[in-house]
């Protein structure tokens, strides 16, 4: 029993889908946010996947961007997060339905 | 046949940290269940001989991000975060619904040579050392990289300008 890349591809799909479920089921902005780390993990697990597949190594110089990228987001996200707790006192999306401060 | 028993404990524990996170009520217990995934996908590199994604997968996601997640759930405050409830019933099952055939749409299309590319070619014995991927990163893609940096650089002032609060304002907009 050898390990292909479908494997692989598989637990990614499975992992983006629950990434997925999870943006649209939870409320609280922070789990939303991990949900979404969570898919862009599951991106690089088939960059990574791919690459070793085809024996290119540009898919894991991919997969360090996506990590670059999901960097930069989670501070600035986190720091919008953080903005609208101190004016709302509250992390739940429903409660910022009104386009204004 | 050592790697596919080392595969399927880690796929299970990646999938039981999804889930995990999917459905706790606590946000701490969200961000562990998101960290043993972290975890299990950085061994999922290990397997594909990607070493350097390995450990920067580790340094960055398990020691830097989720840090910082579990940091701002602490100044958040966990107790207040738990309080409100979940979705009603009806849109939790037309979530799994929609996440189901999302993902038997993805492995179906996985199946398509057109999607994943044809046959393995190239060198089979593909080594994501550091030498490598520096090879490839500092060459083909060095105004990708350059880039980055500008783009880490403009997220660091921006969360620099969002965190800012002058004294006045604070009290009232509240």
């Amino acid at each position: 029993m050898t390990v292909t890349v479908t494997w692989y591809l598989v637990l990614a799909a499975a992992l983006f889908s629950m990434g997925a479920a999870g943006v649209l089921i939870r409320r609280n902005a922070l789990i939303m946010f991990m949900s979404i780390e969570l898919m862009l993990n599951s991106v690089n697990l088939t960059f990574v996947a791919v690459s070793k597949h085809l024996g290119l190594i540009e898919g894991q110089v991919a997969a360090l961007f996506v990590m670059v990228i999901a960097a930069a987001e989670v501070t600035v996200g986190l720091a919008i997060i953080v903005a609208i707790f101190r004016f709302r006192s509250s992390a739940n999306v429903d409660e910022l339905s009104e386009l204004r401060g | 046949m050592a790697e596919a028993i080392v595969f399927i404990i880690f796929a299970l524990v990646a999938i039981a940290g999804g889930l995990t996170m999917l459905t706790a009520r606590n946000p701490v217990y969200a961000a562990v269940g998101l960290l043993s995934t972290m975890f299990a996908i950085a061994i999922m590199y290990v397997l594909l001989d990607a070493h350097l994604v390995a450990a920067v997968q580790v340094i960055i996601y398990a020691g830097a991000v989720m840090t910082l997640f579990l940091f701002v759930i602490m100044l958040i405050g966990v107790d207040r975060a738990q309080a409100y409830g979940d979705r009603p019933l009806i849109q939790k099952a037309m979530t799994g619904v929609v996440a189901v055939g999302f993902f038997a749409t993805l492995v179906l299309a996985g199946r398509e040579v057109w999607v994943t590319g044809s046959d393995a070619f190239g060198t089979p014995d593909l080594n994501g050392t550091i030498e490598n991927v520096a090879k490839e990163l500092f060459g083909n893609w060095t105004i990708v990289f350059l880039a980055s940096v500008m783009l880490l650089t403009i997220a660091a002032v921006g969360t620099i300008a969002l965190a800012h609060f002058p004294s006045g304002e604070e009290d009232g907009a509240s």
